[in-house]
């Protein structure tokens, strides 16, 4: 993914390097040699700083999307510095090196590698501070430092009961050295840590003061759409700038890379301009392309050679010899990711300096994208992360950073680009498609003994020898890494995995899980499918797969055990299970629904899930995470497809792009697994086993197995008539 | 020239007549809590009250609304028991459909004769949120009712 940096590095740049010699300021705003007399605060590392007024700032590197992290991240450091929370104001980092993620390499929100990622280099921050606080109490006092203790944001002497505050203690702290190996609370002490601590950002955004990216506003500030191309690498043939001129509020309108900007006074003065452009375009690269050719295209694909991925024992051979041989082909339609914020940036570029202020996710990268365009180093390149109307992934990609510097620099204003929901779903960086064939042989005594799989997907940029392992996740991870372990879980002894690359234009990024998701649906259908044809039940046939893997059985068992698995259900109700481990982190889950077979709706009643991520910071949030994962995928299971037309993309808004609305939710229960495991992912975990557990559960409900998402009612109807 | 009356106080706005009522209100007025979302009134992250009902704000153009009473998420009172209901359950994730979402709960709990949990929550399929929320947006719907009872009893 990106050059890892090790732990090691990652401290010794923010910690020691950074922030040891007395007097060298490192709050993450300031970076320069201090004369002792300058000291005002006391910032051991980039992550807090204290100051005589009693307040601690902590510095969060992660992009606030709705997960809270400024929460989570900030009670690790609250915590290992025994601040009291009430002195603690969290604020959003900006772009530097020293909040690249240690994980990653990079200062990106992506992974579901934030908490895990973060969990040590802030506890050693927030240890470090405490252990200097204590050491200038000890000092002041001229008494013992294990006569002298922190506690809730003060330091007191036990013997004489004299107190210190931090903000009285922070000036003669910022003059010591930072300790390299402080040493850490035992968990038992945590504070915060373990706690359900209410979201620092919760009162603001219910306000409605919180700021996003659309909310941005600043002095002489311009705002900017641009009219893109209907087709996949449509040129413009002809436009009325004229006409757009005679817009009231309009300013400029000129071509850029990506189209034709029109630059105004107002919203909506800049979107009336657009339309009165009436751009003529060309039809583009693939101008037959429409829903019908990508499917057919890609499930062609799969008739051609691929590369290999994975090839243990003789899979050929296991399958041909196999007591039962089963085959089947699936396939994953694109996907939107529908943030509820269309994608924007605002942007100055100046001579000197250029400010973005950037709905992001992944601020190294806007860094990196608004420095080129801009012709300004990095340095001089300050972004400004405010809140984002959802992530899921989209925000990862800068190319709405790109397109604000592009055009703040032509006009040489600050300019706001907005992203109309039409384009938000037109010119999304979707979830990719995949078309699979798998065939499978079972041994007499029903146990799954070769699994063979071909993939065939359009590259989402993680390519090597023909290989895009991010495609791959779920099923293989190239990067064979515990962090990840985005693989199939099931003890197979004869496994081939096969990929190959679609060269199909629409353009594809990460989606909530990559592609966990899509490739967990046809796993653990085709699991089922197994389990089928084996005789045996869907929960004992994965069991008897994952003998050895005492993670994966524990959710599956637990899951199986909350949502009563095996009870009997009502005529035309189904039950469906399933399992995935991702980031880390094992899932499981059961989906109860009813199918209605006059208009081939499908009720989902009830989710139950099972998750173990190992340790947790903030358990109200993170249960929110497998809430909001498990609903995306059943938007996914039973709704959501890019639908494309003319070589271009059809869906445009909500109103033919639908997403799960509030009656097709169901109740969700989420189950915790007391986990003393490494720390895993939580973010994007919740999203593989939805979309399976229901197509399971409509498989025991109605005998019919659908091998395609969405399941629509037209899918369902024709599904259910072809019996 | 446009006279709006928004959260109780009166502005005068240069803008066509035909305006979508939500750029005027964010643009303009600066009141950015009310959000852009679909344009189409598909997704209710723009809902305001207009004379104290739920309507879309992006599909409204500023002219029809001269002179009636509007008002937008950052006027409706801190201590309005939607809001109290959504901090307490822990409602938001990125929050940013939470100001369309509030404004249309706060409307039907104020529907005389009074809507029940349930009524309120069937009426709630026109507006979207991409976290999926949904589970605790109902479980704030319930409480900002017992909340409000609360309310009622004490006065």
């Amino acid at each position: 993914m990106r050059t890892s940096i090790t732990r090691r590095t990652f401290l010794k740049g923010s910690l020691a390097v950074a922030g040891l010699t007395i007097g060298v300021s490192v709050t993450p705003f300031d970076h320069r040699l201090l004369n002792a007399s300058e000291i005002d605060s006391f910032s051991p590392n980039a992550f807090f700083k204290i100051t005589p007024d009693n307040k601690i700032a902590i510095f969060v590197a992660n992009s606030e999307m709705g997960q809270g992290v400024l929460t989570a991240l900030s009670m690790i450091i609250a915590d290992e510095l025994e601040a009291d929370w009430k002195q603690v104001q969290v604020h959003q980092a900006p772009a530097r090196d020293e909040y690249k993620n240690p994980l990653l390499g990079a200062q990106i929100v992506g992974g579901s590698t934030s908490v895990r990622g973060f969990y040590e280099p802030l506890r050693k921050a927030g240890a470090a501070g405490r252990a200097m606080l204590i050491n200038a109490a000890a000092s002041t006092w001229k008494a013992p430092e294990d006569e002298c203790k922190a506690f809730m944001g003060r330091v007191k002497h036990e013997k004489s009961g004299r107190t210190l505050t931090y903000g009285q203690l922070c000036l003669e702290a910022a003059k010591l050295q930072v300790p390299q190996e402080p040493p850490l609370k035992n968990e038992k002490e945590f504070r915060y840590i373990g706690k359900p601590m209410p979201r620092v950002d919760v009162p603001e955004k219910v306000s409605g003061k919180a700021v996003y990216g659309l909310d941005v506003t600043i002095k002489d500030l311009h705002y900017a759409v641009i009219a893109r191309p209907p087709a996949y690498g449509a040129k413009p043939l002809s436009y009325d700038e004229k006409g757009a001129g005679q817009i009231k509020g309009v300013q400029k309108v000129f071509p850029v890379p990506m189209g034709i900007a029109v630059c105004a006074k107002s919203t909506s003065a800049a979107l009336k301009g657009r339309d009165a452009l009436k751009v003529k375009w060309d039809k583009g690269v693939l101008p037959d392309m429409d829903s019908d050719y990508i499917e057919k295209s890609l499930m062609e694909d799969l008739n051609k050679p691929a590369k290999s991925v994975v090839n243990t024992g003789d899979v050929r051979k296991a399958i041909s010899e196999a007591n039962k041989k089963i085959e089947a082909t699936y396939y994953v339609p694109y996907v939107a990711h529908a943030t509820m914020e269309p994608m924007n940036c605002t942007a100055y570029v100046g001579n000197d300096r250029c400010e973005v202020w950037a709905p992001t996710q992944a601020q190294t990268d806007a860094q990196a994208a608004a420095s080129k365009l801009s012709g300004l180093p990095k340095e001089k390149v300050n972004i400004h992360t405010t809140f984002m109307g959802c992530g899921l992934g989209r925000r990862l990609a800068p190319d709405f950073v790109s397109e604000a510097v592009t055009i703040s620099k032509a006009v040489g204003k600050p300019v706001k680009l907005m992203w109309t929901r039409e384009e938000d779903i037109k010119y999304d960086v979707f979830r990719a498609p995949g078309s699979h064939r798998i065939e499978a042989g079972l041994d007499a005594q029903g146990q799954l003994i070769g699994w063979s799989h071909k993939l065939v997907s359009p590259s989402i940029g993680g390519v090597k020898d023909g290989i895009d392992f991010f495609c791959l996740w779920g099923l293989a991870d190239a990067l064979d890494s515990p962090m990840w372990n985005n693989r199939i879980q099931y003890e197979i002894p004869n496994l081939s995995i096969e990929f190959l690359i679609s060269s199909l234009p629409p353009p594809v990024s990460f989606w909530r899980s990559v592609q966990n998701g899509p490739n967990a649906f046809v796993i653990e259908s085709f699991i089922d499918e197994l389990a089928h044809a084996a005789g045996k039940d869907p929960l004992e046939f994965r069991l008897q797969s994952l003998k050895n893997n005492m993670r994966a059985r524990r959710v599956l068992e637990t899951v199986a055990e909350k949502a009563g698995w095996g009870k009997a259900i009502p005529k035309g109700e189904g039950r469906g299970i399933a399992q995935h481990a991702c980031f880390g982190t094992w899932t499981a889950q059961v989906a109860e629904i009813s199918v209605n077979n006059k208009d081939g709706t499908i009720k989902v009643h009830r989710i139950v899930a099972a998750v173990d991520c190992g340790p947790v910071v903030n358990p109200d949030p993170l249960i929110a995470q497998i809430e909001g994962g498990i609903i995306n995928s059943l938007s996914t299971a039973l709704k959501e497809e890019v639908k494309f037309a003319d070589g271009g993309v059809k869906s445009s808004n909500f109103d033919n792009y639908p997403i799960i609305r509030m009656s097709e939710v169901p109740e969700i229960e989420v189950h915790i697994v007391k986990s003393t495991e490494k720390m895993g992912g939580i973010g994007e975990v919740g999203v593989p086993a939805a979309a399976p557990a229901v197509a399971n559960a409509f498989f025991n409900a109605t005998g019919v197995r659908i091998r395609r998402i969405p399941l629509s009612p037209k899918t369902v109807m024709d599904a259910l008539k072809k019996v | 020239m446009i006279s709006l009356r928004v959260n109780g106080k009166n502005y005068r706005v240069d803008v066509p007549d035909d305006t979508p009522l939500l750029w005027v209100i964010r643009d303009y007025l600066k009141l950015t809590g009310t959000k852009y979302g679909c344009g189409i009134g598909e997704c209710g992250a723009c809902t305001v009250h207009i004379d104290g009902k739920a309507e879309r704000s992006c599909s409204i153009p500023v002219k029809e609304v001269q002179g009636r009473k509007i008002l937008t998420i950052e006027g409706l009172s801190e201590n309005h028991p939607v809001k109290k209901a959504w901090i307490k359950e822990q409602v938001v994730q990125c929050g940013y459909c939470q100001p369309g979402v509030i404004m249309q709960v706060a409307a039907l709990l104020s529907q005389r004769p009074a809507l029940n949990a349930d009524q309120i929550i069937t009426k709630m399929d026109d507006v979207i949120c991409r976290c999926g929320t949904y589970p605790r947006i109902k479980k704030g719907i319930k409480t900002a009712i017992q909340m409000t009872e609360k309310e009622v009893k004490k006065s």
